[in-house]
């Protein structure tokens, strides 16, 4: 065991050089790093949300939302659907236990209907290869001459899937909007939407990923009062909804507005925040599609003098008066903003709404203060623990406690180097488990030292007690390490965040300890063994 | 340059206390399991759902004034503790009836009530749906570390040798819960860290000293099962201790300087060291003669290995060989 081939002895030490220079990048300042030459490894790593500090927050798609809208706007086609000529008498349209469901008057037009419901059973396309195409709805009946539309299972499952991708389209737009650094956004099981943001202010984010940001123009319904229509009931084909009840200085106010849009967020080409030039109020200016321009010219001068409704999410932004027709296709929305919320709503208007609502399920935010004191108490904790180590294995092992103690060294080395060249994220757990590798790392040592002890006491010549030492303790060294190794990755499968650098540098922590102490402190101890050609047990 | 010795050669009859270091450690599991059954353990946010947030005042503020400033929010259930300085305390909001949304609340009232005079170092807000996925994920992963070690170790060694070390380790597990339940410590997401640590740890030391049993098994094949066990046990005595030394002093550092986030899962660490290299010793070993792991046989239906010494001999001489 004691001999090594000069190529073992090559590929050892260049694999402790390769683990130098991956963790110098961690010591040098960025500007040195740009000056170096491009073939040595410049990746730092990363510290985790818990070190920096930021923002970890999970979405789930409201699906009830999504489902809830969807028949909504299907209750609605369904109608225009059986209105068309020839028209068929129907009743009790409606959104019955998650489905449409609307009776025929006419037996005799029920083929006739069944066959116009058809159409809209909406097939999905499943993939480029082939696969049967899914069908979003399903449509069946009942005895009385009902027919329903309801979901299906799979159409649901893909409007789903396919919901996550926008939305994560469009937070991310939203974000890079923020010029915050580099967020992570990413698929989180089957409908969830993880976004993890370093530093700053977690607020302005949420607000800004949390915001559906659905804008629709209305045409406010003057007939009745919106205080007396929430007492009786609104119009057949109109709503109420009531201006923002965060207002300090007005109450919230309600209107009856027309159920059908004039105008939604998906004509609009640009948003930008700005001032009024009289009030100085705070304002965001838009700018309209060709068509959305044309459609908007038409309906402001047919009713010039009429209030219309700017709504943001079920809450109406202002409703100002029409005053002249509006043809120039631009515009702007005021509503006593703050700067801060009028440039943040352009922001939302430029991204697009959302196609669902975001459910916040999840958050952990930690600020830059508390990073940085996790950073230094962990920094304080691991030099305190190697010194500890260190000195415990000299006092016990003497000049092989040094060797072990430059394995540890190297063990620590070849474990940052590692955690660099794979990106991987430092967390606070995750220092620990460098502190808590520290600990068990020596065992390996340890394990061996004792061995050669045995060995020696056993009566054999201190090399060959050396030798067999090392050869013996590796089976134990190996199923011991393999044990925590199991331990480590299940928890790496399990964990989230924190607990993940945690099982990440205990699982490496494990392989570079394997490492140093079965191939690198053999070698320190094979070069003194040739060179002392000791007569006592050293250890 | 050496200045400590660790015992070498000691004979120490390890065995002989088994029962009653058997019995101790029953009496602690079921202690321990009553403590949970009867107080539970203090979940934190990840398992139950609620909020924290810790803040960091200019200046020390009495946590009474907090206390009735808070309660005036009506957030229900409401803890608030100092946290590591009294500048810093961590306040922990139970969950808000009325789902996701309602969550979110919290921390807009605490912001709306102290965000002009502290400093926000951390919010944690954990809805129902998720605390319900965490707590099953946590629970699995434990039972399926467990599993996943037993298949190993059956692996590697006989099936005895697994159950002993699943038992044992099964024990450690217990004995820390019953930890979190005595102390009411946070448990949370890192404690299960602790507690998968403690695991790998106990696991580390069980097999150890298992390799050693196995090692003596094939050496003395007519030595008594409780004179092989104290055999094997003082061999590994000194490693037992050093690893455990050197790992406790990293895990002190840790408590004393690592700050106070991390502060529960070191302390149920440093426990889980202790528990695990007692058990090693005194339920690992002695569950190998429970499990019946070498039937009294009393030799000669071995040949090859009638005499102990003439084994280890053989064992010695055929080592240059295998070199």
């Amino acid at each position: 065991m004691l001999h090594f081939a000069r190529w073992q002895i090559v590929l050892i030490v260049l694999t402790v050089v390769v683990g130098i220079l991956a963790v110098l990048p961690n010591l040098l300042p960025r500007s040195v790093l740009a000056d170096m030459p491009g073939w040595l490894p410049k990746q730092q790593i990363v510290l985790g949300l818990d070190l920096q500090g930021g923002a970890y927050l999970l979405y789930q798609v409201d699906k009830e939302d999504y489902v809830d809208k969807r028949l909504r706007a299907v209750t609605n086609e369904v109608r225009q659907s059986l209105r068309a000529e020839p028209r068929i008498g129907y009743t009790g349209l409606g959104v019955v236990d998650g489905g449409v469901q609307v009776r025929v008057r006419d037996a005799n037009q029920l083929d006739e209907a069944r066959e116009r419901l058809s159409e809209l059973t909406n097939p999905l396309n499943q993939s480029l290869f082939g696969g049967s195409a899914v069908d979003e709805f399903e449509l069946t009946e009942a005895s009385n001459a009902t027919l329903r539309l309801a979901f299906t299972q799979e159409g649901l499952d893909q409007r789903i899937r396919s919901i996550v991708d926008q939305s994560i389209e469009v937070v991310r737009r939203r974000i890079d909007e923020l010029g915050t650094t580099e967020p992570s956004i990413q698929r989180e099981g089957e409908d969830r939407i993880l976004v993890e943001a370093p530093g700053g202010e977690p607020e302005q984010l949420k607000g800004l990923v949390g915001t559906t940001a659905q804008l629709t123009f209305h045409l406010v319904d003057t007939s009745i009062s919106g205080e007396e229509a929430m007492r009786t009931r609104p119009p057949a084909g109109t709503m109420v909804l009531t201006t923002s009840e965060d207002d300090e200085f007005e109450p919230a106010r309600p209107y009856v507005l027309e159920e059908s849009p004039l105008l939604s967020g998906e004509d609009l080409v640009d948003a930008q925040p700005g001032f009024d030039q009289q009030t100085n109020e705070p304002l965001v200016t838009f700018r309209l599609t060709t068509s959305g321009a044309r459609r908007f010219g038409e309906v402001t001068s047919r009713n010039v003098g009429t209030p219309f409704a700017i709504v943001l999410d079920d809450e109406i932004i202002s409703a100002p008066v029409i005053r002249e027709p509006i043809t120039g296709g631009s515009g702007q929305i005021s509503g006593s903003f703050s700067v801060q919320a009028a440039n943040d709503l352009s922001i939302l208007l430029r991204a697009g709404a959302l196609p669902a609502g975001l459910t916040l399920v999840e958050e952990r935010t930690v600020g830059p203060g508390l990073g940085a004191d996790s950073i230094a108490a962990g920094e304080t904790a691991a030099i305190v623990a190697a010194v500890l180590v260190a000195l415990s294995m000299i006092l016990v092992y003497g000049l092989f406690g040094v060797f072990a103690n430059i394995a540890l060294v190297t063990n620590i080395v070849l474990l940052m180097g590692l955690l660099s060249l794979l990106g991987a994220t430092l967390t606070l757990p995750g220092i620990a488990g460098i502190v808590l590798t520290m600990g068990m790392a020596v065992d390996a040592n340890v394990l061996i030292y004792e061995r050669i002890r045995e060995e020696g006491k056993a009566g054999r010549t201190p090399i060959l007690a050396i030798d067999t030492g090392f050869a013996r303790a590796f089976n134990t060294i190996l199923d011991a390490n393999v044990t925590t190794l199991i331990a480590a990755v299940i928890l790496f499968q399990l964990g989230s965040g924190p607990i993940r650098g945690f099982a990440v540098t205990l699982a490496l922590g494990i392989l570079t300890t394997v490492f140093t102490a079965f191939l690198f402190t053999r070698l320190l101890v094979a070069l003194w063994v040739r060179r002392k050609r000791p007569t006592a047990i050293p250890v | 340059m050496k200045l400590l010795t660790l015992p070498s050669d000691t004979n120490i009859p390890f065995m002989r206390w088994r029962v009653p270091a058997v019995a101790t450690s029953l009496v602690l599991c079921v202690a321990s399991i009553a403590l949970f059954l009867i107080f539970g353990m203090n979940y934190g946010i990840d398992f139950r759902g609620g909020s924290v947030v810790e803040l960091r005042f200019e200046e020390p503020v009495p946590i009474g004034e907090l206390r009735s400033d808070i309660g005036s929010l009506n957030l229900g259930d409401v803890q608030i503790v100092e946290f590591g300085q009294p500048t810093d305390v961590m306040i922990r909001v139970e969950e808000q009836p009325g789902g996701e949304e309602a969550q979110q609340r919290v921390v807009i009232a605490l912001r709306d009530m102290f965000g002009e005079v502290a400093e926000f170092r951390r919010v944690e807000v954990v809805g129902p749906r998720v605390s319900g996925e965490l707590a099953r994920a946590g629970a699995i992963a434990v039972v399926a570390a467990l599993f996943a070690i037993m298949a190993y170790i059956w692996l590697r060694f006989e099936w005895h040798f697994a159950v002993g070390a699943v038992l044992t380790t099964l024990h450690d597990v217990i004995l820390t819960i019953g930890l979190y339940s005595a102390t009411q410590l946070d448990f949370n997401l890192t404690s299960i860290a602790a507690v998968l640590t403690i695991v790998g740890y106990s696991l580390n030391d069980t097999v150890v000293v298992y390799d050693r049993v196995r090692e003596n098994l094939r050496r003395f094949k007519r030595m008594s099962m409780p004179e092989l066990l104290n055999l094997s046990i003082n061999q590994m005595l000194s490693r037992t201790l050093m690893t455990s030394i050197t790992t406790v002093l990293a895990l002190i550092a840790l408590f004393i300087f690592g700050g106070e986030v991390i502060r529960s899962f070191t302390f149920a660490m440093i426990w889980g060291v202790v528990v695990g290299t007692f058990s090693s010793i005194f339920i690992a070993a002695p569950l190998l003669i429970t499990l019946n792991l070498r039937p009294n046989r009393t030799g000669g239906d071995d040949p090859a290995a009638a005499d102990d010494e003439s084994a280890a001999g053989e064992a010695a001489a055929a080592e240059p060989a295998r070199s």
